[in-house]
């Protein structure tokens, strides 16, 4: 909380973001498709992993199923998006992710570490065999075909959802939630004993997360055409967020858009010039990590800046 | 007017009678202590108060009102605050931040993040912590986050506080700090129930303490009467005839 108020006090902010939205905001008109391509994957994880963080950061419940709700969300898509416009489909999907996450939240919140963790993780491969039990039955077919949308369609509706989503993040990080969501994180007896919900309070967050991870599932499904329930539910999607949160730093604002950014770009990096050796590659750069920076990319520029500007640690 | 009454309050553990068919009332603005050996309910009754645990069978009523089976947000709003024996802070929170959330989630629901900063640090200064606020609550010595927990739970501002041993592991001088905190406490009209193994604290500082052995009240009374009565003294010294047997 200390670091929001920190960052927030330097005037130069809102001019960096709005120079930023710009930018990202008229990029199709003169980067090559490639980039406007590219752009919509990292944005795509930068949705997941922002939102992911959004609930897990604080509260330090290792969720793994965020596939689960980009999932259903790919699933809207596939069912609706020919029957429904595309903006209705993308709100139904973020709705579907949030159910799914009321129901799932009240049943299993009160399941802590290792147990949440696989309940969660669980949940995206019940979906996944339930769903593909679902089309090889009673559909006959196991995969759907998804209408296509222009590539820039998607890029800007993934611009605006990550927008709002930033907006969302910074809210809870600055409303009485935040620091409440950090006490539950810290010692959730004593929060609850504070007068604190935590229940209803740790619900209402997941849910609120898989609304995005929703949105992000209905949008990317359009880009595929093809999808079945191996590809909607894919275990990956579940992994990566958390890695790339943890690599960004999960404490920081920006920690879960630089990691999400970083991871992306590097993947894409290693596997177009090391095809052979990326996943190896990948591993080494994901222990050094670990390793080496436990407060994440974010955490670990913040320590070299405060030493070269010779402030002290504070301990943030 | 009674703040806190207890009627045939019963837990187990499994077979064992944690709390077994006790009966209690504290008086408003009083400090109510609660003594007994290791193991004889005091903190399980503690519990019971606070809805961290459901009472078997019983009732327990807050200002004539039951409040057996809410949840323990419930019955802090409700006003009835807790420390626990070992101390449950937010240890990489900032010292103000612990207390500020007991401000912005206890009784009074709506109030502004300035007044919640305005109250904690008042609060921060009635304990003696004003010169730590900015520090992780983990850095705090033992007496500082026990001073710390008391802050926090104020900040709720609670119509009764339940104190569990908040002067156990900390040094003459700590004692006496917590001892003079405690009637500092009583005095902005906050009723007490203090659980504390000091005997010199809980008789200088309570006005009746009821006595817990293997869950079942054995005394209750003002300080004198306790520490004449023979009951209580057999269960903390034993019987004469068994000494030396």
């Amino acid at each position: 909380m200390d670091i929001v108020k920190a960052i927030s006090k330097k005037p130069f902010e809102p001019v960096f973001i709005l120079f930023i939205l710009i930018l990202l905001a008229t990029l199709p008109l003169y980067a090559a498709v490639y980039a406007v391509v590219l752009l919509t994957s990292i944005m795509m994880y930068m949705i997941l992993t922002v939102s992911w963080t959004m609930f897990s950061g604080p509260t330090g419940y290792i969720s793994l199923a965020p596939a689960a709700f980009f999932g259903i969300g790919v699933y809207a898509s596939a069912i609706l998006g020919r029957i429904l416009p595309l903006p209705v489909v993308i709100c139904i999907g973020s709705l579907a992710g949030f159910c799914l996450a009321l129901i799932m939240g009240a049943l299993t919140l009160r399941l802590r570490g290792i147990y949440f963790v696989m309940f969660t993780f669980g949940l995206v491969e019940l979906l996944l065999h339930f769903i593909l039990w679902y089309e090889v039955n009673i559909t006959g077919t196991t995969g759907r075909v998804v209408p296509t949308v222009a590539n820039t369609t998607v890029y800007y509706i993934l611009l605006i959802i990550l927008a709002i989503l930033m907006l969302t993040t910074v809210f809870v990080r600055n409303s009485k939630y935040g620091i409440a969501l950090q006490s539950i994180g810290e010692f959730e007896e004593a929060a609850a004993h504070r007068g604190i919900n935590v229940n209803a309070l740790k619900t209402i967050i997941f849910a609120i997360s898989a609304l995005f991870m929703g949105a992000a599932g209905a949008i990317m499904a359009t880009r595929w055409t093809y999808i079945d329930p191996k590809i909607a539910f894919n275990p990956l999607l579940s992994f990566l967020p958390v890695l790339m949160a943890i690599f960004g730093g999960i404490r920081y604002l920006y920690g879960p858009i630089i990691g999400a950014a970083f991871f992306t770009y590097v993947e894409e990096f290693l596997i177009t010039r090391f095809p052979y050796y990326y996943m190896l590659i990948f591993g080494i750069i994901m222990v050094v990590a670990i390793l080496y920076m436990p407060d994440g990319l974010v955490g670990l520029i913040q320590q070299l800046w405060k030493r070269t500007s010779g402030e002290t640690d504070e301990g943030t | 007017m009674r703040v806190l009454e207890g009627v045939a309050v019963t837990k187990y553990f499994g077979g064992l009678a944690a709390v077994f068919d006790v009966n209690f009332h504290v008086e408003q603005g009083e400090v109510f202590g609660l003594i007994g050996p290791n193991g004889a309910g005091k903190t399980t009754l503690f519990n019971l108060i606070s809805a961290a645990l459901l009472p078997k069978s019983g009732v327990i009523k807050f200002k004539d009102k039951n409040i057996t089976g809410l949840k323990p947000h419930q019955i802090c709003r409700l006003g009835v605050a807790r420390t626990f024996q070992t101390v449950k802070i937010f240890a990489n929170m900032s010292v103000l931040d612990n207390v500020i959330l007991g401000a912005l989630f206890g009784a009074s629901t709506h109030i502004s993040a300035a007044d919640a900063q305005r109250q904690a640090t008042a609060l921060l200064e009635f304990v003696g912590l004003s010169a730590l606020t900015a520090v992780p609550a983990k850095d705090l010595t033992l007496a500082n986050q026990k001073r710390l927990e008391v802050a926090g739970a104020l900040a709720t501002q609670p119509e009764l506080l339940l104190l569990d041993e908040i002067m156990a592991g900390l040094n003459p001088t700590e004692v006496a700090q917590a001892m003079k905190l405690v009637a500092r406490i009583k005095d902005k009209g906050i009723t007490i129930i203090m659980i504390e193994h000091v005997m010199k604290a809980i008789m200088s500082v309570c006005d009746r303490i009821m006595v817990l052995h293997h869950g079942q009240k054995i005394a209750e009374g003002t300080p004198k009467e306790i520490a004449t009565s023979e009951t209580v003294i057999k269960v903390y010294f034993g019987e004469k005839s068994h000494a030396g047997s």
